[in-house]
C-alpha cells in the first residue's frame, strides 16, 4: 500500500511522466509529420509540469516582504517556464512551416512516403 | 464568413475590448500577472480575429505584412536597446538601475527599474505581435490563388 | 586595439553585437547589407574573444553580472580557458565563413532569400557563442534553442528539397534533445535551488550522492548527446550536413557539435567534477564503448558514401568519437587531446567542406563519379582539400596527428591497448574514404561534365588555403594546439572549489541597489561590472 500512497501523493509526478511517454511515444511511432509535432508539444509541455509542479507551495504568496507573509513561492520556475513556451511555440512554428514546404515539394506530409519517393531519385 | 451578419457585428463589437484588455494586461504586467508575452498574444488575437471573420486582404489593409515583419525584429531591437543604452550609462548590460541617473542613488535605482522594465515589455509586446500575427499570415491562405504571385 | 571602455563589457559584446545585427539584417532584408553586416561583425567578434582569452590566460575567470544581478542570483556571463577558447574557435570560424560566403552563397539562394539567411546565420553565431559564455544552465537552453532554430531555417535554406526533410528531422531530434537536457536542469535546480553552474557544483558537492541529481546528470548526458551526434544518436546530422549549403555545412560542421562537446565538459568536468561522474556512474565505460562504436563504425560507413558531403558528415561523427574518447579518459593526456581534437577537427572539417562547397560553386556537383579528375582542373582547391585530408587521417606534421598522438597517449596509460588498435583502425578507415576522393580527383581523366571548371574566386580559395595552413601550422607549432588544449584539461580536471564563488550578499545588501549591481565597489558608473580575477 505504500507504493500506492506514494503515487497518489505525488499525482502531479505521474501525469508529468504520463505526458512525457506519450509524447516521445507519438514522436516515435508516428509517421504522419504533423502528428510528430503534436507529440513534440506534448513532450514540452510535460516539462513545463515538471518545473511548474514543484514550484507551488501550498499557503505560499508571492515574494514579496510583508508583514505577517512568512511563507513565500519561488518565482523563477514560472519565468523559467514562461520562457520555455516561447521557446516551444517558436520550435512549432517552424516545424509547421518546413511541413508546409515539405508538403508543396514532395505533395505528402507522410514520412515514410516521402523517404521513399526519395529513395527513387 | 463574410456574409454572416452576426458574426461580423459580434467581432466589430469585440474587438474594440480585446484591444484594451491587451493594454490592461500589458501595463497591469509591472504589479501583477501579466506582460510582453501575454499581451502580445491577446492583441494578436484580436487582429487574427479580424482576419478570420472579414478575410486575410481585409486585415493586410489595416495592418500590412510589411509592418507585421519589422514589428519582429523591431521589438527586440528596443529591448537590446534598453540594453546598449543602459551600457552606454556606465552600467552592466541591462542594469536598469543607471538608465537616468549614474551612479544611482536607491529610489533613482527604483526609478530607473521601473522604466526599465516598462521599455523592454513594449519591446516584448511589439515582437509577440508581430511574430504572432506573422505567423498567421504565412500559414493563412498559403497555396491559394489569390495569394500566388 | 580595443578602446579602455568597452574592455569591461566585452562578454556582454560578444553576444549583443551579433545580435543586434541579426535584427537590422532581418529589418533590411537585402542580401548585400545583410553579408557587411555579417561580415564586419563576424571580424569584430574575432579581436573580442581574443582580448578576453589574454584576459583569462594573464588573470582568471572574468565573471559579468547581466543586468547588474550579482551572481548566483542573476545570469552570470563566465569566461574561463575553455571557454575561452571555445569562443575564439567559434569566432574565428564565422569571420572565415563570412569571408568565404557571398558568391558561393548567390549561387545557392535566391536573391529574395539572402538577407534573411544573414540574419540567420548572425542569430546562429549569438547563439553558439551564448552558449559558450553563460554560466547559467537555463540561460544555455535558451541560448542553445536560438542557435538551433537558426540552424533549421539555414539548412531548409539549401536548394535540394532534401535539406527541407533533413532540417525536419533534425527540428525533431534537436528538440528532443533540448528538452531533455530541460529535464535534467529541472532535476538538478530542484536538488539544489540554483541554476548557476558554479554556485550548483558547490551545492552538488554538499548533497553527495544524490539519486536526482545523477538522473539529471543522465538526462543532461543524453540531450547534449543528440545535439552533438554521439554516435547511435546521430542520425540526424549526416543529411543535415549534406543537403544545407555549402557556406552553412562548413560553419556548423566547425562549430555546433564542438559547442555541445564543451557543453557536455562543462557538466561533466565543472558541475558534477570528475569524482562523481567518473567514480560514482560507469560514464566512462559508457562512453569509451559509444566512441570506439562511432569511430570504426561510421568510419566504415563513410567509405561507401557516394556523395562527398555526405560522406564528409559521417566523417565526423567519427570524429566526434575521438572527441568524447578523450573525454571519457578523463586523464591529463586523454582530455588534452579531446580538446586538442575538437579545435584541429573544427579546421580540417571546414577546411574539406570549404574545398568541396568550391567545387559545387564552380560545377554544381557533389557525387564522387563525377568528380573524375577534379583536382587536374582545380588544383588549388583539391590541393587544400589533399592538405586537410591528410589532417583528418592524422598524418604527421598536420593538426590531426597532435591530438590523435595525447589521445593513444592516454590510451596507453591507462593499459587500453584495445583503444590503441581501435584510433590506428579508425585512422586506416580515413585513409581509405579520404584516398577514394584523391584517387577520383587525381587519377581519373577529367569528364565532359567539368570541361568548364577552373579555379574558384579569390575570396573562396583564400579561405579554404587559411585552413589548410593552419592544419599545418597546428600540426608543427604543438604549443598552440596541444598546449593551449593542455591548458583547458588542467582547469576542466581541476573542478570548481569553493574559491571560484562569487561571495554571497548579505539581506542588507541584497535590498540595497547600490551594492547588488557592483556600483560601489567599482567606483561610478565608469566601469560598471565585469571584474577580473579573484
Amino acid at each position: 500500500m505504500e507504493i500506492l500512497d506514494q503515487i497518489t501523493r505525488h499525482y502531479n509526478y505521474v501525469i508529468t511522466i504520463f505526458l512525457m511517454i506519450a509524447g516521445v511515444y507519438i514522436v516515435v511511432a508516428k509517421s504522419n509529420m504533423i502528428k510528430t509535432l503534436i507529440g513534440l508539444s506534448i513532450f514540452q509541455a510535460s516539462v513545463y509540469l515538471l518545473y511548474l509542479s514543484p514550484g507551488k507551495i501550498i499557503g505560499g504568496t508571492p515574494p514579496i516582504i510583508g508583514e505577517g507573509y512568512e511563507v513565500y513561492s519561488n518565482p523563477l520556475p514560472h519565468v523559467l517556464i514562461l520562457t520555455a513556451i516561447v521557446v516551444g511555440v517558436a520550435t512549432l512554428a517552424v516545424g509547421l512551416a518546413l511541413v508546409v514546404r515539405i508538403h508543396e515539394a514532395f505533395g505528402s506530409i507522410e514520412e515514410d512516403e516521402v523517404l521513399r519517393e526519395l529513395e527513387h531519385e | 464568413m463574410r456574409l454572416d451578419t452576426i458574426l461580423r457585428v459580434c467581432t466589430k463589437l469585440f474587438l474594440p475590448f480585446i484591444w484594451v484588455f491587451a493594454l490592461y494586461v500589458q501595463l497591469h504586467g509591472d504589479f501583477g500577472p501579466g506582460g510582453g508575452f501575454q499581451a502580445g498574444v491577446i492583441a494578436a488575437a484580436g487582429v487574427i480575429l479580424y482576419a478570420i471573420v472579414f478575410g486575410k486582404s481585409a486585415a493586410t489593409r489595416i495592418v500590412p505584412k510589411w509592418l507585421v515583419e519589422a514589428m519582429v525584429p523591431l521589438g527586440v531591437l528596443l529591448y537590446a536597446g534598453v540594453g546598449v543604452y543602459s551600457m552606454l550609462m556606465g552600467g552592466n548590460y541591462l542594469d536598469y538601475d543607471v538608465l537616468f541617473h549614474s551612479p544611482p542613488t536607491h529610489y533613482e535605482a527604483v526609478h530607473g527599474q521601473h522604466w526599465g522594465v516598462f521599455l523592454v515589455e513594449i519591446g516584448v509586446l511589439i515582437t509577440v505581435t508581430g511574430t504572432m500575427i506573422t505567423i498567421f499570415y504565412a500559414f493563412a491562405g498559403r497555396g491559394r490563388r489569390e495569394d500566388r504571385n | 586595439m580595443i578602446p579602455e571602455s568597452f574592455v569591461p563589457h566585452l562578454p556582454a559584446l560578444q553576444i549583443v553585437l551579433p545580435l543586434l545585427a541579426a535584427l537590422i539584417a532581418a529589418l533590411v532584408r537585402n542580401g548585400t547589407v545583410g553579408w557587411l553586416l555579417a561580415l564586419v561583425v563576424s571580424w569584430l567578434m574575432v579581436p573580442v574573444s581574443m582580448a578576453m582569452l589574454g584576459a583569462v590566460l594573464d588573470g582568471g575567470t572574468i565573471s559579468y553580472a547581466l543586468g547588474g544581478w550579482r551572481p548566483p542570483l542573476g545570469i552570470e556571463y563566465r569566461v574561463d580557458a575553455p571557454a575561452g577558447y571555445l569562443l575564439v574557435l567559434v569566432s574565428a570560424m564565422g569571420a572565415l565563413a563570412m569571408t568565404y560566403a557571398p558568391r558561393s552563397l548567390a549561387s545557392e539562394i535566391p536573391v529574395g532569400k539572402r538577407g534573411l539567411y544573414y540574419s540567420m546565420y548572425l542569430t546562429c553565431l549569438a547563439g553558439l557563442l551564448g552558449m559558450a559564455i553563460t554560466g547559467d544552465a537555463f540561460n544555455v537552453f535558451v541560448f542553445m534553442e536560438i542557435s538551433s532554430l537558426a540552424m533549421y531555417a539555414m539548412i531548409a535554406m539549401g536548394k535540394d528539397r532534401r535539406a527541407l526533410v533533413a532540417a525536419f528531422q533534425y527540428l525533431i531530434i534537436g528538440t528532443i534533445g533540448a528538452t531533455f537536457y530541460v529535464i535534467g536542469i529541472g532535476f538538478l535546480f530542484a536538488s539544489t535551488g540554483t541554476l548557476n553552474m558554479v554556485d550548483m557544483a558547490l551545492r552538488l558537492q554538499d548533497l553527495g550522492d544524490s539519486r536526482p541529481a545523477f538522473a539529471g546528470l543522465a538526462f543532461i548526458v543524453v540531450g547534449i548527446g543528440l545535439k552533438l551526434a554521439i554516435f547511435p544518436l546521430h542520425l540526424w546530422l549526416p543529411n543535415a550536413y549534406a543537403y544545407s549549403p555549402s557556406v552553412a555545412s562548413a560553419f556548423l560542421a566547425s562549430t555546433a557539435t564542438k559547442v555541445a562537446v564543451y557543453l557536455l565538459l562543462r557538466f561533466i568536468f565543472s558541475v558534477f567534477g570528475v569524482d562523481q561522474t567518473f567514480d560514482d556512474l560507469p560514464l566512462t565505460e559508457f562512453l569509451l564503448v559509444l566512441s570506439a562504436a562511432a569511430m570504426v563504425i561510421a568510419s566504415a560507413v563513410a567509405i561507401f558514401q557516394m556523395n562527398v558531403k555526405r560522406m564528409l558528415a559521417y566523417s565526423s561523427v567519427s570524429q566526434i568519437g575521438y572527441i568524447t574518447l578523450g573525454i571519457a579518459l578523463a586523464s591529463q593526456a586523454g582530455l588534452t587531446g579531446g580538446i586538442a581534437h575538437l579545435f584541429n577537427h573544427a579546421i580540417i572539417k571546414a577546411c574539406l567542406f570549404f574545398a568541396i562547397g568550391a567545387v559545387v560553386y564552380r560545377c554544381g556537383v557533389v557525387k564522387l563519379d563525377q568528380l573524375a579528375g577534379i583536382g587536374r582542373k582545380m588544383p588549388l582547391t583539391m590541393g587544400a582539400f589533399v592538405i586537410a585530408g591528410l589532417g583528418l587521417i592524422g598524418v604527421p606534421g598536420t593538426a590531426g596527428f597532435v591530438s590523435k598522438w595525447y589521445l593513444i597517449l592516454g590510451a596507453a596509460e591507462q593499459g587500453l591497448w584495445l583503444l590503441v588498435i581501435v584510433i590506428v583502425v579508425s585512422s586506416l578507415l580515413a585513409v581509405i574514404y579520404v584516398g577514394r576522393v584523391i584517387e577520383v580527383a587525381w587519377f581519373r581523366e577529367p569528364g565532359p561534365a567539368l570541361a568548364k571548371a577552373s579555379e574558384p574566386p579569390f575570396e573562396i580559395l583564400a579561405v579554404t588555403w587559411a585552413l589548410a595552413a593552419g592544419t599545418i601550422f597546428f600540426g608543427i607549432f604543438t604549443q598552440y594546439s596541444g598546449g593551449v588544449a593542455g591548458d583547458a584539461a588542467m582547469v576542466l580536471l581541476d573542478g570548481i572549489g569553493p574559491s571560484d564563488a562569487t561571495p554571497l550578499l548579505t539581506r542588507d545588501e541584497l535590498f540595497d541597489p547600490t551594492v547588488s549591481s557592483g556600483h560601489v565597489e567599482t567606483g561610478g558608473g565608469e566601469t560598471g561590472g565585469g571584474e577580473t580575477g579573484h
